[in-house]
């Protein structure tokens, strides 16, 4: 006898804000509105969300008006992160409007006297034999929304869907190009105000005294807010308060700051403070004598957001109620640390979403939104918005966290690998507002009462890990042991960055298996497909493979190298081909990707995606490092960290292996590690020498010849 | 303030302003006109370009008396919904963007090269975008956008 299968479970997003009400509505004149509570942050999730339920509804896309996150009114569906919108938005609105058709067919089979499994509905219109006809905008009124959803509704099998699987055009994209306000930075509200806040040119400075007198004589000025060593200016226009903030500048006394480690040792400072060790997986095996061991360090260094927008936000005060406007990635997260700070009811606060420029993680859109919020306590009931500089954004923002990965691989007589020890050492990749007693926002730790600085923590392996994402091989070795080593110590400010520690891990991994197969002189994609028992990740790798037409005979000056990861084990697969012309400087030719992200909702969002994915994860490589001496972030511009440019950027080749059948997964995240290890195989292969401390650049390869010669 | 007199996006303007304030400041704020970003304030972006004559040029690096007597076009004088410019047209086809903030100064960066050289190879419009900074990576797209407009406006 088969087991009885499980009791149907009603999606996460969907359990956790089950009112039917609260997704969807059918309003006046043939218009439906959808209410996600992931947000827009550039990756094109709000058109893929209005094809979901397009599909399930049966209505035109055009009718749909996606609804920004608000506190108000969304539902919460805590984060926009970890490639798990589609994930998490999708499958509940999937679930939801299919409820939602089911009830309206019922509405109108009583309507019309005809049995529901008689109905079919045709952008709205609900028709049956006879010609009868009614839509949903004619039942909205009869048919009440306000009740949870059940489980066991089953949403359209993958073969009656229309719109999803089809690469629908993106419905921000005409304002975008045609310069409609949609942006936070171009939203003006009535009697809106601008805010700049004072902040230290020396990491961990504090303000102990400050000559206002040259700031209060700025023409335009209205208040300077000072609430202990937070302090800023609020004048009429952002002109006057770039002033005023110049005249506080100068009127500033500082503490002495808290030393930063050495940039050319992280290695060295990341393996010698205290830290919480945490053992992630072991894999035990009959122990075989090894016959030799390879040791080997890799490193990433801190990597910076730099979204081409400086984080920017608006407040407003109504008594002891704030209305506030953010490009923060979770606004009910948001309002959780504002309450804390605030010292007011959640109820108080209405955090609403507007879109920003691209957002690759935690970046300064939350401290931005407290420092409005403080700075419109000096403005009456005035709107405030405060926009950072260039250079706050690239000094006081969190970073991506530095890495050090040691991995030791015993080898057998043979060169085959019988065991792998993979640690790590890092600050935590997460130190996010919302979810702890105390804020993480910036300028909780400046006010009067100064909450500390939030060090960084790891979410769970269950959610993916963080600095240990990817760290569990998928290959099948025999034995391994994993552990990550968290920094307890945080000097240099750090939090979730795009794939968080799974870059620095799938760079290390990929990098020591094709030091391997070169060992045994055995194709390193032979070599990993002979260490692959999942079939999607072995499809991934030999798609790329062929695309790339793996492997193109051996040309001086030319290197090819692979790349593969299932992103946090359990999301997209993705492999990557880099083709590298090496000479004096590296430069990537072209990328060759194979993605499985199972159904993709937009194919030519997922490829926008995996497209944009390879070219950061391309400049991150070859460019970024986040540069400081032992007193201050040097690298506060584009001139000192520069980003890859148009003319250097590869050409980049994405192939989809479309499986409507299985439920999707998101992309954002799937390309960069895969790549990054692609791109450092290819400069072996290339180059005859393996760099493995990223990033990877002229100053890096000679070291690394040196090291070899 | 001195009134400073220029055309903007083919109307005659005066605006009263202070000699020494970045053209980017004056369209943003006492203009309104939010098209042209604002990406670092140093030039080094392009988040803020505007065309002046055939040139994309740093609005935020651009003093108002400099501007003086120029024809100064943003991208919302390149084209409208019901008459867009060929690159917006093809900025759509291509799906060009991810989060798109960097778009309006890449328009216009494109324009002024096509003024120049309306055919364009795909080196002069990598080029021609290198002052532009995109972190989303979208460049590929953006590049293909620029060379369909080109043959889009050399066969019309």
């Amino acid at each position: 006898m088969s087991a009885p299968s499980p009791a149907p479970k009603l999606p996460v997003s969907l359990a956790a804000n089950p009112r039917l009400s609260s997704w969807a509505k059918f309003t006046g004149e043939g218009r439906v509105t959808i209410s996600p509570g992931k947000v827009e942050i550039g990756q094109g999730i709000v058109t893929a969300l209005a094809q979901i339920a397009a599909d399930e509804l049966d209505v035109d896309i055009s009718r749909i008006e996606m609804i920004r996150a608000s506190t108000a009114a969304s539902p919460n569906e805590g984060v926009t992160s970890g490639s798990l919108s589609i994930q998490q938005s999708g499958r509940a609105l999937r679930h939801a409007c299919a409820e939602v058709r089911q009830h309206f067919l019922a509405a109108a089979s009583e309507r019309l006297g005809i049995d529901a499994s008689l109905l079919a509905i045709d952008d709205g219109t609900i028709s049956g034999p006879g010609n009868v006809r009614t839509s949903y905008w004619e039942l909205a009124g009869d048919v009440s929304l306000d009740h949870d959803a059940t489980a066991g509704t089953v949403a359209k099998s993958a073969a009656k869907r229309t719109v999803a699987g089809h690469s629908v055009q993106r419905v921000d994209v005409p304002d975008k190009v045609f310069a409609r306000p949609r942006f936070i930075h171009d939203c003006p509200l009535p009697g809106l105000l601008h805010g700049r806040v004072l902040r230290p040119d020396v990491s961990g400075a504090k303000l102990i005294a400050l000559n206002e007198a040259g700031a209060q004589a700025v023409s335009g000025l209205v208040a300077i807010v000072r609430d202990g060593g937070f302090a800023g200016v609020v004048a009429d226009s952002e002109a006057a308060a770039e002033t005023a903030l110049k005249a506080m500048r100068k009127g500033a006394t500082w503490s002495a700051g808290e030393p930063l480690p050495d940039e050319d040792d992280l290695a060295g400072f990341l393996r010698s403070q205290p830290v919480e060790t945490t053992v992630i997986e072991t894999r035990t095996a009959a122990t075989q004598k090894a016959a030799r061991t390879l040791r080997r360090q890799y490193t990433r260094p801190y990597v910076a957001h730099a979204s081409i927008a400086p984080s920017c936000a608006m407040a407003q005060w109504h008594g002891d109620r704030v209305r506030v406007w953010t490009h923060s990635q979770g606004v009910y997260l948001l309002r959780a640390d504002l309450a804390i700070v605030l010292e007011l009811p959640a109820e108080n606060i209405v955090v609403e979403h507007m879109e920003g420029a691209g957002c690759y993680g935690h970046n300064a859109a939350d401290d931005v939104a407290l420092d409005a919020v403080l700075l419109a306590k000096g403005a009456g009931d005035r709107p405030v918005r405060v926009q950072w500089s260039r250079r706050d954004e690239m000094f006081h923002a969190p970073f991506g966290a530095a890495m050090a990965i040691e991995i030791e691989a015993d080898l057998d007589k043979a060169d085959e690998i019988t065991g792998w020890r993979h640690a790590i050492w890092s600050n935590g990749h997460a130190a996010r507002p919302g979810r702890a007693a105390q804020p993480a926002l910036l300028a909780a730790t400046e006010i009067a009462n100064p909450y500390p600085r939030m060090i960084s923590s790891n979410p769970p392996a269950a959610n993916g890990g963080g600095g240990d994402r990817n760290s569990v091989p998928l290959y099948d070795f025999a034995a391994w042991t994993i552990t990550s080593h968290r920094l307890l110590t945080m000097p240099v400010r750090t939090s979730a960055l795009r794939t968080l520690g799974a870059q620095g891990n799938v760079f290390a991994i990929e990098s020591l298996l094709d030091e391997i197969a070169a060992l045994r002189g055995e194709d390193p994609i032979e070599f990993r497909l002979r260490h692959l028992r999942d079939e999607r990740a072995k499809d991934v790798i030999r798609a790329a493979a062929r695309r790339a037409a793996w492997k193109p005979e051996k040309q001086a000056g030319i290197g090819h190298g692979v790349g593969f990861a299932r992103y946090k084990n359990t999301g997209a697969y993705c492999a990557a081909i880099a083709e590298i012309e090496g000479a004096d400087d590296i430069r990537v030719k072209r990328l060759t990707l194979a993605v499985d992200v199972g159904e993709a909702i937009n194919p030519d969002g997922v490829i926008n995606q995996i497209e944009g994915g390879a070219i950061q994860a391309t400049s991150w490589v070859l460019k970024e490092r986040v540069r400081f001496d032992r007193a201050r972030i040097t690298s506060a511009s584009w001139t000192d960290y520069p980003i890859l440019t148009f003319s250097e950027v590869p050409a980049v080749d994405v192939e989809i292996i479309q499986r409507p059948e299985i439920e999707p997964v998101g992309a954002g995240e799937a390309a960069h590690g895969p790549v990054t290890a692609a791109i450092a195989n290819a400069v072996q292969d290339c180059l005859g020498v393996r760099v493995r401390d990223l990033p990877i650049t002229r100053d890096k390869i000679i070291a690394a010849m040196e090291l070899t010669s | 303030m001195p009134v400073i007199e220029f055309q903007l996006n083919g109307a005659a303007m005066a605006v009263d302003a202070d000699p020494d304030q970045m053209l980017l400041d004056v369209l943003r704020g006492q203009l309104g006109i939010t098209g042209a970003h604002f990406g670092c304030g140093a030039g080094e972006c392009g988040a803020c370009h505007v065309m002046a004559g055939d040139r994309a040029v740093a609005s935020c690096d651009m003093p108002m008396w400099s501007v003086a007597g120029k024809d100064i076009v943003t991208v919302e004088g390149l084209g409208t919904v019901e008459h867009p410019h060929p690159l917006q047209r093809a900025f759509i086809s291509e799906q060009a963007m991810q989060c798109g903030y960097c778009v309006p100064g890449i328009l216009i960066s494109a324009a002024a090269l096509l003024k120049r050289n309306p055919s364009p190879t795909e080196a002069e419009v990598k080029a021609a975008l290198d002052r532009n900074l995109c972190r989303c990576g979208s460049h590929n797209r953006m590049v293909r956008a620029v060379l369909r407009a080109a043959s889009e406006m050399a066969t019309s």
